[in-house]
């Protein structure tokens, strides 16, 4: 009740005294003591390389299965040519015994033709396949959800065959799925790399900024701030600096791969760009590929600003320390 | 409020600086702190601020036993203590608002609750017309007084001031020692650290003299 009158007699004061007027609140860690153009160029170069290895590896990964799937979508039976046994037949046998497996979907046997087409390369034209011990083959389309008990078909093809081999291509499928492992630990490998680095750029341009910042770190202890609330003031400034920096760098893998991407659709078909398609795969990265160079820039922005708040604390825990103990005279700059 | 037993202090090597002080800062008491340059004012004040661990001795502030404090629980009783430095200790890149106002900020209160106390203790302190002024062109006693108003302005229950009077002229040497004894009227404890023995012989008030790591008490 006492108050109201209070406030607009107040009020009109303050309408009567326009150099009253303050301006809007400025930080208390101004952004020009705090470097960030180094940094923020070294988090950019980081996100950058981060992205493009999690970019490889995530092709190379695609590339592997996409194999995978197609080598194990086939087994082929190969039949030794032998006296004893009548080629032909034997092929149809095997095809037969093949498909009464459930599991398999269709048999092709590879005539002579087809045959003497796929040894072209290595024995040259108008070969006759009825002077050559050429071993022939079936090829069985699997369902590749609930593939055909291998080791029964191959004891039943042995049992009624014994010149029959039967290939389910798992030395292949082994060493594709091995690959892609080994790649996918070599980019986890490079990542944890990046990552430690920029962790550790991070931690110097922190300690850098709050050395050169000491006045305010002490103002502040004097006016009765807690260490959360001097850490928060200092670390705003890391989370704008590695925000932008991230982006930055994972905008660049982004269109690094757009770019590459669109390279290989122009000049399909050149020898180039196969070979680059057959070792790399697709440059295409697809909506998961920018969802991950998203997820990356998140996971920088989070753990450089981590960073910063940890090493902010603890750097302010030290100068704590350094300025309470008296038998500590080193650097320190008090009254 | 705060007691003082046996304390005593070195800074690394050297020899001690402050032995064997015992004393109290009674609650709402006015007190001079004075001895030659060198003597270990300065030191002193830290000490009672929690700034400064002493080299032995005990320390009880409001009530408490400092050594037993845990160190992140020391902020919370500093806030009810002001300090004014020899050199201010002003941040030069907020305006002298801003620098008054900051202990408020960093107890993480809103601006518009804040605002009319803070331009209204700057008015008190003359420094009205100055408010949006950065500190670098400030004269030397109106950065003083910014920074007495930034120590005034949670109103702590104890007020520490190092040399408050070093950079002014006698008139205003002496309203700031009217402002000082209006805050204590108003239930503040006061320690004063000067040399001005002119200021001190216009209050009949507690006079602490050190000198030599020793503190004699005139009350
Ligand atoms: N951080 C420090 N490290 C080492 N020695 C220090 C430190 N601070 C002060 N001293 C020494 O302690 C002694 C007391 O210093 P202090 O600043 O407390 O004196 P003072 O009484 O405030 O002096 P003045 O009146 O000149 O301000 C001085 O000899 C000084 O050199
Ligand atoms: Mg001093």
């Amino acid at each position: 009740m006492t108050e109201a009158p209070r406030e607009t007699a107040q009020e009109a004061q303050g309408a009567r005294r326009p150099e009253m007027k303050v301006r809007p609140t400025a930080p208390i860690v101004p952004p020009s003591n705090v470097s960030g153009n180094a940094l923020m160029a070294v988090i950019a170069i980081m996100a950058f390389l981060a992205c493009l290895t999690f970019g490889a590896v995530n092709m190379v990964r695609a590339t592997a299965s996409s194999w995978q799937s197609q080598i194990s979508r086939e087994i082929t039976i190969q039949i030794k040519p032998d006296d004893a046994i009548d080629m032909e037949q034997a092929l149809k046998d095997a095809r037969d015994l093949a498909l009464t497996f459930s599991g398999t979907r269709d048999g092709t046997i590879v005539d002579r033709e087809a045959t003497a087409r796929l040894l072209e390369p290595w024995l040259g034209e108008g070969l006759n396949l009825d002077e050559l011990p050429v071993p022939r083959l079936v090829i069985v389309t699997i369902d590749e959800q609930s593939p055909p008990d291998f080791t029964a078909m191959r004891k039943a093809l042995s049992a009624k065959i014994p010149q029959a081999f039967l290939d389910d291509h798992r030395t292949w499928v082994d060493r594709l799925v091995a690959m892609a492992r080994t790649t996918a630990f070599i980019g986890t490998g490079v990542l944890v790399l990046v990552f430690s680095a920029m962790v550790l750029t991070v931690v110097f341009a922190t300690r850098g900024a709050l050395s050169g910042n000491r006045h305010i770190v002490e103002v502040l202890h004097f006016v009765g701030a807690e260490a959360g609330f001097v850490a928060s003031e200092f670390q705003k400034h890391f989370l704008k600096i590695s925000l932008k920096g991230s982006i930055a760098g994972g905008a660049l893998a982004a269109l690094f791969f757009a770019v590459a991407g669109f390279w290989q659709g122009r000049s399909i078909a050149t020898p180039q760009s196969d070979q680059a398609t057959a070792l790399f795969g697709s440059f295409s990265m697809g909506l998961t590929g920018y969802l991950g160079i998203a997820a990356t820039i998140a996971v920088i922005a989070l753990l450089t600003t981590l960073t910063a708040r940890f090493t902010v604390m603890r750097t302010i825990h030290e100068i704590d320390q350094i300025r309470s103990d008296p038998s500590r005279t080193d650097q320190l700059p008090d009254t | 409020m705060i007691h003082f037993e046996n304390v005593g202090l070195r800074y690394g090597m050297g020899p001690e600086i402050l032995r064997d002080l015992t004393f109290d800062i009674p609650r709402r008491s006015f007190q001079f702190l004075t001895g030659p340059s060198g003597a270990g004012k300065t030191t002193l004040l830290r000490l009672l601020f929690l700034s400064l661990q002493p080299t032995r001795g005990i320390i009880r502030s409001f009530d408490r036993e400092v050594s037993s404090i845990p160190r992140d629980e020391l902020p919370m009783l500093r806030r009810r203590i002001g300090i004014v430095f020899q050199d201010f200790r002003l941040l030069d890149h907020l305006t002298t608002y801003e620098n008054v106002a900051l202990p408020l900020r960093v107890r993480g209160k809103d601006e518009s609750s804040y605002k009319a106390d803070v331009l209204e203790l700057l008015k008190w302190v003359g420094l009205g017309e100055r408010i949006n002024v950065l500190p670098p062109v400030l004269s030397g006693g109106e950065k003083q007084r910014a920074a007495i108003a930034r120590a005034l302005i949670d109103r702590p229950e104890l007020l520490l001031a190092d040399e408050p009077t070093g950079n002014v002229d006698p008139p205003m040497a002496q309203r700031l020692l009217s402002l000082f004894l209006e805050l204590n009227r108003l239930g503040t404890a006061v320690v004063i650290a000067t040399h001005d023995l002119s200021l001190m012989d216009q209050v009949e008030a507690r006079r602490m003299i050190l000198s030599q790591g020793r503190l004699d008490i005139y009350d």
